[in-house]
């Protein structure tokens, strides 16, 4: 057992956290307050083979694994949130159905793109409701002739908007309930295809969550991903290597909330000494630590199980549950370290805090989660 | 970065499974009862190498890692928490102590049974009035021709009654403060040495707490554990690994604990249901599983980072805090999950709640351990500026 990362993924890891700091922290502040999409970001990354890290260079990805996939999210979340879930969804949600389901010709025509990062992908499976009960989807395909006719719409999809590919999920066989569910290809521009506006939301307000409607939207037939029918399975899938990343997003957040947070308690005085000497504050600041550690840790676990083939559903729904809990608490600390001033946008917490909240609901609520792991618990307790 | 244990690790832990589940198990309630210590088991544990596991086999130890002792020491408290205590004492500090800062002699004569479990060892460090302030004990020694003369008292002392062996700590010069405190290897039998009562406690009752006094104890100059002053750094820097032995037994608490909640939450029915169909169960089981996976990963981080020769105080402390704090928190819930059998003796989970709560105190207490983290990272921030 040996927790030390190897040194590929020690440069790896430094590689990206000096990009973060220098290309993207310094204008995350401005893109927030201005509801603006990071074009220039995405560009950037896609200039270092981040918007493809656990795909094989065959593809168009970098040819790195999970593990550095989930730093990569880490520490490009640490400097823009916003950043981070672009990111997140581009690559878990948007072009690892390709790369996971998809044909050699569907790889080629959507993947390489995506994961050299020319495009953009989205996944749209939520609609108004239709959230964690993914039986309640309403969004119907029904084959005719050479197409498929999709109707219904999708709702909060990350980068739905901009994206170049939408895979969707919808309805083929109504009587089977989530099981009759299938994933189409999407691409922009096809008629019938069209978005609401774009959401006003609490926080990761640089990325763009929108509503999608499909009128009679007609697609070509070979457009369904794997199977019809096979959309539920395909997507638990999908998700729970998401689910990763969402982990390390959080991460992100709560380890940029922590260091600002540390900083600032041995810059700020009151009563003639730094607030760090105070154990008030050097108790927030340990508890912190101790538990970004503890996420660190679990996020990292599901990554090297994912990378060794094992089983690591009930790791990475942990991994999700537990850093976002313990992140938006750090963030929240952080906050109140910084006093009146953490309240300000300023100062950046204020920004963490309402960036990480996302976190404890996208990809799975932390409810989902938690039944998520204790029905695998329940599992493991028959098979003793 | 690979998580997976090897063959060898594999082994030891079933090893350790297999006995807790055959020996333990079915009798620790017996033990807690009866405020004993179980003596057979404890021989028992020597017997399989686990009283020395971090012991070189030249000196009567099984010669694992220390990813290995933990695997075995969460099973062994998995087992019987009270009897891990010992087991954890007599491997971290007493063995560890004297392998690491002993002189040959002394490890022939003191570590070799230690390791093989034919003497049982504890550690006297704390006071009635020094506790987390270690620096401020009072016990005092002083050299009288070939001999130290300890005179003092030593405060919860594991094993007081069925230990053999001790390392004590006391003063040998009072102008030096914390540089001023050596260590001594103890044997019960020295003249001068004297066993206080023993303390009634709220768990952990099958390991023996007492107070241990000294008066004009003689103790032979060989038998000071490396330098005089030396003491305190000594001291400090075995609690390092006591503190990961400490979180380990709170690790196999939080584990035995979730794991009958988890069986009894599938067998209760209320409502016409197993309780475990309810979301209110169901969430709190998740919960304790989250938190023992994620205490379960700082305890063999912070193992495997000793084992590669790196320091470790922030990741022990990390640990013990963390792992500690999850076994409360999962034996509260255990307790709630069973309801009112929960409150029951002829349950597990109460003796499991009242056993928890001591790794919340002893080593460094939670707060110790939050100031020993604070003290780091401020440090590791000033580095990097």
């Amino acid at each position: 057992m040996d927790f030390q990362l190897s040194e590929e993924h020690q440069l790896f890891q430094n590689t990206v956290r000096d990009f973060a700091d220098k290309e993207i922290a310094p204008k995350a502040l401005y893109y927030d307050k201005n509801h603006e999409f990071p074009w220039e970001n995405i560009k950037k990354m896609a200039a270092l083979g981040l918007l493809g890290v656990p795909y094989s260079e065959e593809w168009g990805g970098a040819g790195g694994d999970t593990l550095m996939y989930a730093m990569a999210v880490e520490e490009i979340s640490r400097a823009c949130g916003s950043t981070g879930i672009i990111l997140a969804a581009h690559t878990s949600l948007g072009s690892a159905p390709f790369y996971l389901f998809g044909t050699e010709e569907q790889k080629r025509k959507y993947l390489i793109p995506l994961a050299r990062g020319e495009k953009i992908g989205a996944f749209g499976l939520s609609e108004t409701n239709a959230g964690s009960d993914a039986a309640g989807t309403r969004t119907t395909a029904v084959l005719d002739g050479d197409e498929w006719v999709i109707n219904g719409s999708k709702n909060w999809i990350t980068s739905g908007s901009l994206a170049d590919t939408v895979i969707i999920t919808a309805m083929t066989d109504k009587n089977k309930g989530a099981r009759g569910i299938s994933n189409f290809i999407i691409e922009k521009g096809t008629p019938g295809f069209t978005y609401g506006k774009n959401e006003e939301k609490m926080g990761l307000r640089a990325s763009v969550t929108s509503q999608l409607f499909f009128d009679n939207c007609r697609i070509p037939k070979e457009n369904i991903l794997g199977q019809p029918n096979d959309g539920f399975r395909q997507f638990m899938q999908i998700l729970d290597s998401g689910r990763i990343s969402i982990g390390a997003m959080a991460l992100g957040i709560a380890r940029a909330a922590y260091e600002a947070a540390l900083r600032y308690s041995t810059q700020r005085h009151q009563f003639g000494r730094p607030i760090s000497d105070f154990q008030a504050i050097q108790f927030k600041l340990a508890d912190m630590a101790t538990q970004l550690e503890a996420a660190r840790l679990l996020i990292y676990q599901s990554a090297w199980l994912k990378d060794k083939k094992l089983p690591f559903s009930k790791e990475a729904a942990m991994a999700k549950l537990f850093a976002s809990e313990v992140g938006e608490r750090a963030c929240h600390q952080a906050i109140q370290i910084h006093g009146g001033y953490g309240y300000v946008e300023e100062y950046h917490v204020e920004r963490y805090y309402r960036d990480i909240r996302l976190c404890e609901i996208g990809e799975g609520t932390s409810e989902i989660q938690r039944i998520v792991i204790a029905r695998l618990l329940l599992r493991e307790l028959k098979n003793q | 970065m690979d998580l997976q244990l090897t063959s060898e690790q594999e082994m030891i832990r079933q090893v350790a499974r297999e006995f807790a589940d055959k020996e333990l198990l079915p009798t620790a309630a017996h033990f807690d009862e009866l405020q004993e210590f179980p003596t057979a088991l404890w021989k028992k544990l020597g017997e399989m190498g686990m009283m020395g596991l971090l012991i070189p086999e030249e000196w009567g130890g099984a010669g694992v890692d220390t990813v290995s002792y933990v695997l075995a020491l969460e099973e062994i408290a998995r087992g019987n928490p009270a009897l891990s205590t010992a087991m954890s004492v007599n491997n971290s500090l007493t063995c560890y102590g004297i392998w690491k800062f002993g002189t040959t002699e002394q490890k022939r004569k003191y570590l070799i049974p230690l390791a093989q479990g034919q003497k049982l060892g504890g550690y006297c460090l704390t006071e009635a009035e020094s506790g987390s302030d270690a620096a401020k004990m009072r016990a005092t020694a002083t050299l009288q021709g070939d001999k130290y003369l300890l005179n003092g008292s030593k405060m919860f002392i594991t094993s007081g009654i069925s230990g053999h062996i001790y390392l004590a700590f006391a003063v040998t010069d009072k102008t030096k403060g914390s540089n001023g405190i050596s260590c001594f290897i103890v044997e019960k039998s020295f003249p001068g040495f004297k066993v206080g009562k023993k303390l009634d406690k709220l768990g952990m009752r099958a390991s023996d707490t007492t107070e241990i006094i000294f008066e004009n104890c003689e103790v032979p100059v060989e038998n000071l554990l490396g330098n005089e002053g030396e003491g305190f750094k000594l001291a400090l820097q075995l609690l390092d690994g006591g503190r990961i032995g400490i979180a380990t037994q709170a690790l196999g608490i939080a584990q035995a604990a979730y794991e009958f909640a988890l069986q009894y939450a599938n067998e209760r029915q209320q409502f016409g249901h197993k309780i475990y169909d309810f979301q209110a169960i169901q969430f709190m089981v998740a919960d304790m599983a989250t938190r023992i996976e994620a205490a379960r990963l700082l305890v063999h981080k912070a193992a495997s980072q000793r084992d590669q020769g790196k320091s470790v105080g922030l990741e022990a402390s990390m640990a013990k805090l963390f792992a500690s704090e999850t076994a409360m928190k999962v034996t509260t819930d255990a307790v709630q999950i069973y309801g009112g059998y929960g409150y029951i003796k002829e349950y597990p989970v109460e003796r499991y709640f009242r056993d928890a709560k001591v790794t919340e105190i002893y080593e460094g207490t939670s707060q110790i351990q939050r100031l020993v983290i604070a003290r780091n990272l401020l440090k590791s921030l000033a580095g990097t500026h």
